[in-house]
Formats: structure tokens, C-alpha cells, sequence
């Protein structure tokens, strides 16, 4: 059984909360000044990570776990809060401020990466909740011809390299069976992030952090799409309230939902 | 040129064009222009009816449109999909290796047809086998996919929700071989109706499994697919234990017909199916009529459901966010009130 050397790529998103807003040139949401988190998905990757090892889940082990950031000089805020989670260490691809990368080009860098670190488990979020494009994983998977599993809420290890995962599909569940090395992206299910405490917080500062840019991988910040305008969706008009049941069923009945 | 092309494509079929013109408008298209393939889905046999939403899809881009279908005994889905008027041709692959959907063997399957056919577009529906697999082609193809699409502009231009549906954003794709998943509530499934376009076998890679499907478990109900349900009845928190969702919210469903559905609060809590889960990380429902209950309105939840026609609220918070939203609110006992409901809708 080989030891596990898990790559776990985390994003700064705007925190979840936070309501976003479109700006008034209508190019971009606005993201100065608004507070931004770990991507909620990745976080349970972090976590995933951790009590992998933590549980002793793997026969071979774990021998590395390296979060992973391409984003701004921020970006670093949130690998920090990996390795305060209990990641070994961190690399984090500086781009610049305001620049976005498409999940086509982040999984290159992935690969290029996975295959610097050896890793052979990467744990990625399911979607970030900014784009909701779903896809970094699975084009990884794509790109270096590992199996893949999407959208996990279990995840366990056996003999010979087979790792067993549960995944939510439409209506229900689904269980696959593939051997390492091996793409897994998490589910909201799969587990409960613990909370950073302060002694960690203050050792992850001494962990290593590699910092690197898109050049030092070969690769530029290429744009396959155009943003033409970013707009506020319709406003929906709430219809007031009305006083009881009977009001609610002659309203709806008036609406003609009913 | 293209809207020249466009032109020519949608005289096509017309009874008045002769047979020559046809032909040609038809050697046009093949030459130049549009192709998309649609990615059906099949479970044990029996079309997704669903799935037909990509055919609509495509069938907006212009063009030719062809289905295709994978997995053992496919002929019958097939034939039934061969039906929706405009559809060019189906294109089956039987292999039982393909029942499954496994991404692993499905994406180069896809790919090998897709570069076969020269196909410009390739659709399939946002659902749990198009996300796990359409990501994985579009990597194989060197193509950066466009997830979620809720309209198609013209056939380089979409727009696709961002940011929990609280903003739109329009882009334009500069790849040549455009990859979209699309939200299906944003276009209705393809009717079968007195289409005849002819099934052909695909090309089959059959490229060596490094996956394996071991089992599911799905949550069986006689009550409508959440997702193409025309009512939806949606239970949160307010719900309180499983006993009493099921107590309070399933007599409701069956009064209204309605399908069931739930937050993610009331899901963790362990009220409801995660499969059940209506939001940003769960099903994107646009029922005539989603009524809410227990149900504050958080921003996840409501991305999943704000496009709903009607939208009713039941909440004792007068205060809850879900109340901007709804078009009609009753603030009160969700406990007393939806009993209430369920009564006079059944005696009505």
C-alpha cells in the first residue's frame, strides 16, 4: 500500500455570507473591501485530509499533505488557515490582484503540480461557491488519466491501493471503487470542518509556504472566455403577506398556483 | 454568413423548399457551420426524459442536432428519442461497460464520437452524470466548458449564474469546440412526438475501466421528481425532527400533488434526504409553485428556487428573509398553519 501524499487545492473566495454585488460598470463583482474566506468545499477537504490521517484510514499512511493556492498575495491568508487546520505545507501561485484563473488552466497547473509533488490523492472542493463551475476536478482527472470521484460524502481505504468512495448523485447515493492515485471532489456531506485553534494557528506560521507563479509551471493566464457584462439577476417583487390560510389559498388560487 | 446559414437551416424541413434545396442548405451546414451533439441519459434502459432538455439546447443554437446514448440495451431510449421533432440522428453505443455513466470510460467515448461527428457544441444537462463527466471531455478536448448555462444568446454567447445566482454573468467563448452543461428548468425537455430521425451506431473506444461501480442506494417515492415537479413543498429547520417533516410536510405534498423538498439545515439535521436538498449545492427547482415552510430564505436556498413562478411562505418569523421573495406570506405556527392547509386544499 503506498503512503498517502495528498495535494488539497484551496480557493479565497468571498465568504459565503456576504451578499454579493454587482459592480456599476457591470464587469465583475465587486470584491474590495468584502470579506473573503476559504472556499466552504475546500475547507472540508482540509479536513478531510486531516482526519485521514489523524484516523490512521489509509493502511500505507500519510506521508504529505500540501495545500495548494493559485490566487492573489491574500491567497496566502487562506493556506495559512490549512496549515493551521493541520496541512504540512503550502505552495501558493501568486496572480495578480483582480486576475481570475479558468478552472481549464488550474487544473493544468494541477497536474504539473501533482505530478512535481508526487502526490498521489488530490481532494478538491466540489465547486467554488464564486464561479459554481463544478469542473477543476474532474478536468484534472481528464488531463492526468486518474479515476475519479465527485461530489463525495465517504471516503475509505482498503488493501492494494482501492479507495471506496460515496457519492450524492440525483436521488440518492452511489458508491464507486477505484485504485490510487486518484481525484476525489468533496460534498457538503462528507464531513465538519473543525475551527483553527490559536497554538495552531500561531505553528502554522512556521510551516513552509513555497511561492511560485504561473511562468515557474509553464504556463500563462490564458482566457478561453470573455466576460461581455456581469448584471444583477430580477429583482423579485415579495407580494406581501397575507393574514391566514384561507388569505393564502385565495391568494395562490388568484395567482393561478393553485 | 452565419445568419445566412441560420436562414437556410430554419427553411429546412419546410414543405415548400424543393428537395435540392434542401440538400444543399443541408451540405451547408455540414461544411461550415453548427453541429451540436446532445448527451442523452439512460437509466437501466429507460430515457431520462429529463435528458431531453439538451436536445432543446441545441436545437436553439441552430444547426444540426444529433443525441447520442450510451449503455447496454439503449435501442428502445433510442428509438424514443429519435422522435423529437428536428433531431437529426441518434447516435447509439451498446456496451453495458457505458450503464453506468463512469466518467473514466465515458469521457473517451465522447470524446472519440464528438471528434468523429466534427461536432461544434456539445450539451448535456447540469445534472450529476453531466458534471462528473462533461468537465473530464472538455480537458480531453482542450476546451474551457461553461457550467449551469441558463440562456443561449447566439452560439458563441451564454449566460450562466455565478455567485449563488446573485449575478449574471455573459460570456462569450473564443474555444472551437463549445462544451455546456445547461440548467434544465431553463429549457423545457424535448417532447417525443412524430420525428423519425434514424439511430446509428457510434463509434466504441472501449477503453479499459479504471473505475468501479459498486452500488447505490437512491430514496424511492411515488411522489413527482423534485426537479421537474410543477409544485414543490420545501421544509426547513422550522421542522424541527424528522417525525414531524414527515408528519407535517408529506400530507401537504400529496393534498397539492407536489414533489418534496428541503434546506440544507433540514437535511444535516437529518429531516430529509440529502437528495432532497433545494440550493445552491443541491437541485435547482422552478416549479408554478414553491412553497416554503420553516424556511428562512438564506442566499444558498434561495439560489435554488427563486426562479419559481409562484412563491409561497410559511414562517413565524415575520422578519425572514424568504418573506422579500414570496408572493404570498403567512407568518404564524407552521405547526397549526400547514395542517390547517392541507385540510381545505383536500376538501376544496
Amino acid at each position: 500500500m503506498s503512503a498517502l501524499r495528498i495535494l488539497v487545492p484551496v480557493k479565497r473566495v468571498i465568504d459565503y455570507a456576504v451578499k454579493p454585488r454587482v459592480n456599476k460598470a457591470q464587469t465583475a463583482v465587486e470584491t474590495a473591501g468584502v470579506k473573503h474566506s476559504m472556499n466552504p468545499f475546500d475547507d472540508l477537504s482540509v479536513e478531510e485530509s486531516v482526519r485521514i490521517r489523524e484516523k490512521n484510514r489509509a493502511p500505507g499512511g500519510v506521508e504529505d499533505i500540501c495545500a495548494f493556492s493559485a490566487g492573489p498575495p491574500k491567497a496566502q491568508e487562506i493556506l495559512r488557515t490549512a496549515l493551521a487546520m493541520g496541512a504540512d505545507r503550502g505552495i501558493h501561485v501568486e496572480i495578480k490582484d483582480g486576475e481570475e484563473l479558468e478552472p481549464l488552466t488550474v487544473a493544468k497547473l494541477l497536474k504539473k503540480s501533482v505530478e512535481e509533488q508526487k502526490s498521489n490523492l488530490v481532494i478538491l472542493g466540489k465547486q467554488s461557491i464564486d464561479d459554481d463551475a463544478g469542473q477543476t476536478g474532474q478536468m484534472l482527472a481528464g488531463l492526468l488519466n486518474w479515476p475519479q470521484a465527485t461530489q463525495a460524502s465517504k471516503i475509505e481505504f482498503g488493501p492494494n491501493d482501492a479507495v471506496t468512495v460515496t457519492k450524492e448523485i440525483d436521488g440518492g447515493v452511489e458508491t464507486v471503487k477505484a485504485k490510487l492515485p486518484m481525484i476525489i471532489t468533496t460534498d457538503l456531506r462528507l464531513n465538519t470542518p473543525r475551527y483553527a485553534t490559536l497554538p495552531n494557528i500561531m505553528k502554522a506560521k512556521k510551516k513552509k509556504l513555497d511561492k511560485k507563479t504561473l511562468e515557474d509551471f509553464g504556463l500563462t493566464n490564458e482566457k478561453r472566455l470573455k466576460v461581455l457584462k456581469v448584471t444583477e439577476p430580477a429583482q423579485r417583487q415579495g407580494g406581501g403577506k397575507v393574514e391566514d390560510v384561507d388569505g393564502l389559498i385565495g391568494k395562490l388560487k388568484e395567482l393561478g398556483a393553485l | 454568413m452565419l445568419s445566412l446559414t441560420r436562414q437556410l437551416l430554419s427553411k429546412r424541413g419546410d414543405a415548400v423548399l424543393g428537395r435540392s434545396m434542401r440538400w444543399a442548405s443541408s451540405r451547408y451546414s455540414r461544411s461550415s457551420a453548427l453541429s451540436t451533439l446532445a448527451i442523452l441519459e439512460q437509466r437501466d434502459g429507460q430515457l431520462v426524459q429529463g435528458s431531453l432538455s439538451a436536445l432543446t439546447a441545441g436545437k436553439k443554437l441552430g444547426g444540426s442536432v444529433h443525441g447520442f446514448l450510451a449503455g447496454s440495451k439503449v435501442s428502445a431510449a433510442a428509438e424514443q428519442a429519435a422522435k423529437v421533432d428536428g433531431v437529426e440522428k441518434i447516435i447509439a453505443v451498446e456496451n453495458d461497460a457505458y450503464d453506468k455513466g463512469l466518467p473514466e470510460n465515458f469521457a473517451p467515448l465522447l470524446v472519440e464520437n464528438i471528434k468523429k461527428g466534427n461536432y461544434t457544441h456539445v450539451i448535456a444537462g447540469h445534472t450529476a452524470f453531466g458534471k462528473s463527466v462533461l468537465p473530464r471531455v472538455a480537458a480531453l478536448l482542450d476546451s474551457q466548458q461553461i457550467s449551469d448555462v441558463t440562456s443561449i444568446e447566439d452560439e458563441k454567447t451564454f449566460v450562466r449564474p455565478i455567485y449563488a445566482g446573485n449575478a449574471i454573468a455573459t460570456v462569450e467563448s473564443t474555444d472551437a469546440i463549445k462544451i455546456l452543461t445547461i440548467r434544465g428548468t431553463a429549457f423545457a425537455p424535448a417532447t417525443p412526438e412524430q420525428g423519425s430521425a434514424p439511430v446509428e451506431a457510434g463509434v466504441d473506444p472501449k477503453s479499459e475501466p479504471i473505475s468501479e461501480w459498486v452500488s447505490e442506494d437512491l430514496a424511492k417515492s411515488d411522489r413527482p421528481d423534485l426537479s421537474t415537479a410543477s409544485k414543490v413543498v420545501s421544509g426547513g429547520r422550522g421542522l424541527k425532527s424528522k417525525e414531524e417533516f414527515d408528519k407535517v410536510m408529506l400530507p401537504l405534498a400529496d393534498a397539492l400533488g407536489a414533489a418534496v423538498g428541503a434546506s440544507r439545515a433540514a437535511v444535516d439535521s437529518g429531516y430529509a434526504d440529502n437528495s432532497l436538498q433545494v440550493g445552491q449545492t443541491g437541485k435547482v427547482v422552478a416549479p408554478q409553485l414553491y412553497m416554503a415552510v420553516g424556511i428562512s430564505g438564506a442566499i444558498q436556498h434561495l439560489a435554488g428556487m427563486k426562479d419559481s413562478k409562484v412563491i409561497a411562505a410559511i414562517n413565524k418569523d415575520p422578519d425572514a428573509p424568504i418573506f422579500q421573495i414570496a408572493d404570498a406570506g403567512l407568518v404564524g405556527d407552521l405547526f397549526e398553519k400547514v395542517p390547517e392547509l392541507t385540510e381545505k386544499i383536500k376538501s376544496s
